[in-house]
């Protein structure tokens, strides 16, 4: 059954999707308001090269790289409760992370003085703190990680609870309500190459760790008991897995705010290109949201330029209007 | 003995013709304006017209696509909104300066990319003389100058007040910002124009500056006086039991078309303007005249 459907490789696959996103970084450092001028004059006027260097690039290397997170994180999520619909905010975060920006924008606006603390701190550092407490709370009430459809309830009872939360905060302070709009629909214009060291090492370590225990995500697949009859350590490789998952996506929304699709398109894509094992799933779907998301901002740059859309909404577009010819093929080629 | 030096040559430097000006903004971020800035982008209309006002519009080289007035600034760039900054345009028409709200995104990109930002957020009339007074700073405008623009708007709204008649104070109002709807309470902006115009405001400022309310409680409250953006004229009426309110039944509410809405809702130089706007309102629909 496998080796029928498989089309491509897996790294043949692996092979065109980095080059796809080099290819795109080096799109992306050429593409912006002020058109291909700048990175012809990158090399004699100062202004030019900081444009290329110190926005354009950071930013598509940032978005490739959270693209890449939310890639792994919708993989491990998909493979670990195994559910085709699991998505990376599923654990909360994504929640949590839009509390944490509306109450650091509720205070920041409310008193300028008492609150020193939070303008280091930062949006992004609220939105990473509110998305790992989110999750972290997921998983208390779940009591752990050893039942999936406990935490996958949980996960949707912490995710409504807190983004009433964060209602609540922009109905009392509805001068934050723009700026969560914002936030909300995602945006890579505002990442450094500090975030992007970060987003980047954060992908190195998950990557990692993912890799490693994809067997146990293999396992799964056959189902739980199978898994546990194969011998394989199930509780400390899901505790691990789910806490990859949640740094993996806290650290993506708090630097891209809350980018739509792109961990939950990412694995079906991948699936629907080669039939494989999850060692290579993982790699996949990182490459694939890595390409997803700095295609999306590739074209949210261009297509209304000088001004810009915003990312996420590109990415919904994108993503879902592919998966849902997929489906529609499949259903036409099912029915021939 | 270098860096004696140096420390001589700042000293020689301030003394020598232009003071340095040391401002801090909002984010309590210093920053010095040793030399008046030349090309300045504002990101918030209110910073925008306050630029203008204190007669430095030539200065500005971009603003945010919500700017619109004066006039002539609509040939001028659009980079972005408040919560959309398009970064990459506003590095590349070199500003020596940014304004921009705090509420706004991206300050903390453009203060790492080498760019001088100031952030400020009026939101009461002494935000707005604080605002003023330092934008003139900034620019190096002189003191009296950003005084005497600030007197101006003051005694502008004094005057608007003065010209209500007796039997047109004291009436209670409800001023609507957004449908959802929100009103504009005592402690907002907009309150205390209308507290200064001799008005009543139905909502008390220990709701907050823009609370969203139930709309049972205008029509619990019953206001005199409704006051409204003309996006909203179709819609109110059919909240229910609206119909029947005094003030909607005897034609006593005023609607403000968009850019009269504007002026009521920038907390800028242009707040007399908007007090003159309420101050008509309330002379127009007093409940004496019919």
């Amino acid at each position: 059954m496998t080796h029928d459907t498989a089309r491509i490789s897996p790294l043949l696959t692996a092979l065109i999707l980095s080059v796809l996103c080099g290819l795109l970084i080096g799109l992306g450092s050429a593409v912006g308001s002020t058109g291909f001028e700048s990175w012809r004059n990158a090399m004699q006027d100062n202004t030019a090269w900081q444009i290329v260097w110190e926005i354009r690039l950071p930013r598509s290397v940032g978005a490739c790289a959270a693209g890449a997170l939310l890639g792994l994180a919708g993989a491990l999520a998909q493979g670990l409760f195994r559910n085709p619909l699991a998505d990376p905010y599923l654990l909360g975060s994504a929640a949590g992370a839009s509390l944490g920006v509306a109450t650091s924008l509720a205070l920041l606006g409310g008193s300028p003085f008492a609150t020193e603390w939070m303008v280091r701190m930062g949006l992004t550092g609220a939105a990473f703190v509110g998305a790992v407490l989110a999750v972290v709370l997921t998983l208390v009430l779940a009591r752990g990680v050893q039942h999936t459809l406990r935490l996958l309830l949980a996960g949707v009872i912490v995710g409504v609870v807190f983004s009433a939360m964060a209602s609540l905060v922009a109905l009392i302070r509805p001068e934050v309500q723009q700026a969560m709009q914002g936030f909300l629909l995602g945006s890579t214009s505002f990442v450094g190459w500090s975030a992007c060291v970060l987003m980047l090492s954060v992908l190195a370590f998950s990557m990692l760790i993912s890799y490693a225990l994809s067997r146990v995500l293999d396992a799964l697949t056959l189902g739980e008991s199978t898994a546990l009859s194969l011998g394989l350590p199930l509780l400390p490789a899901r505790v691990a897995l789910v806490s990859v998952l949640a740094l993996a996506t806290g650290t993506a929304v708090a630097q891209t705010g809350l980018v739509a699709f792109v961990g939950l398109a990412a694995p079906h894509l991948v699936r629907s290109w080669v039939k494989t094992r999850h060692h290579w799933i993982v790699v996949l779907s990182a490459l694939m949201g890595g390409v997803l998301l700095s295609g999306a901002d590739l074209l949210a740059r261009m297509l209304l330029s000088p001004q810009e859309l915003p990312v996420g909404v590109l990415t919904a577009v994108l993503g879902g209007g592919y998966l849902l010819w997929l489906m529609y093929r499949s259903q036409v080629a099912r029915a021939a | 003995m270098h860096k004696c030096f140096i420390t001589l040559s700042t000293i020689l430097l301030i003394s020598g013709g232009v003071q340095a000006e040391v401002l801090r903004d909002d984010r309590q971020v210093e920053a010095i304006f040793a030399h008046p800035p030349q090309r300045i982008v504002s990101l918030l209309p209110s910073l925008t017209e306050t630029v203008c006002a204190l007669g430095q519009c030539q200065k500005l080289v971009g603003v945010d696509r919500y700017s619109n007035w004066p006039e002539g600034i609509s040939k001028l760039p659009q980079m972005g909104g408040g919560i959309d900054p398009n970064i990459e345009s506003v590095v590349a028409t070199k500003p020596d300066l940014v304004l921009m709200g705090t509420s706004a995104r991206g300050a903390d990109r453009l203060t790492a990319l080498g760019l001088k930002v100031l952030s400020l957020e009026p939101r009461s009339h002494a935000d707005v003389q604080r605002v003023i007074a330092t934008i003139a700073q900034a620019l190096h405008v002189p003191r009296q100058e950003s005084d005497r623009l600030w007197r101006q708007i003051d005694a502008a709204v004094n005057a608007a007040a003065q010209s209500i008649p007796p039997h047109a104070k004291g009436q209670s109002v409800y001023f609507e910002v957004s449908r959802a709807p929100y009103g504009a309470s005592e402690s907002s902006f907009i309150g205390e124009t209308l507290r200064r115009l001799g008005a009543r405001n139905i909502l008390p400022a220990s709701m907050g500056p823009f609370p969203k309310i139930n709309p049972e409680f205008v029509v619990r409250t019953s206001p005199d006086i409704i006051m409204v953006g003309d996006s909203g004229v179709a819609e109110m009426a059919t909240r229910p039991g609206w119909q029947n309110l005094p003030a909607i039944r005897t034609q006593r509410v005023c609607f403000f078309n968009a850019k009269e809405s504007e002026v009521l809702a920038r907390p800028g130089p242009r707040m007399d303007e908007a007090a003159r706007l309420m101050a008509k309102c309330l002379i127009d629909k007093a409940k004496g005249k019919s």
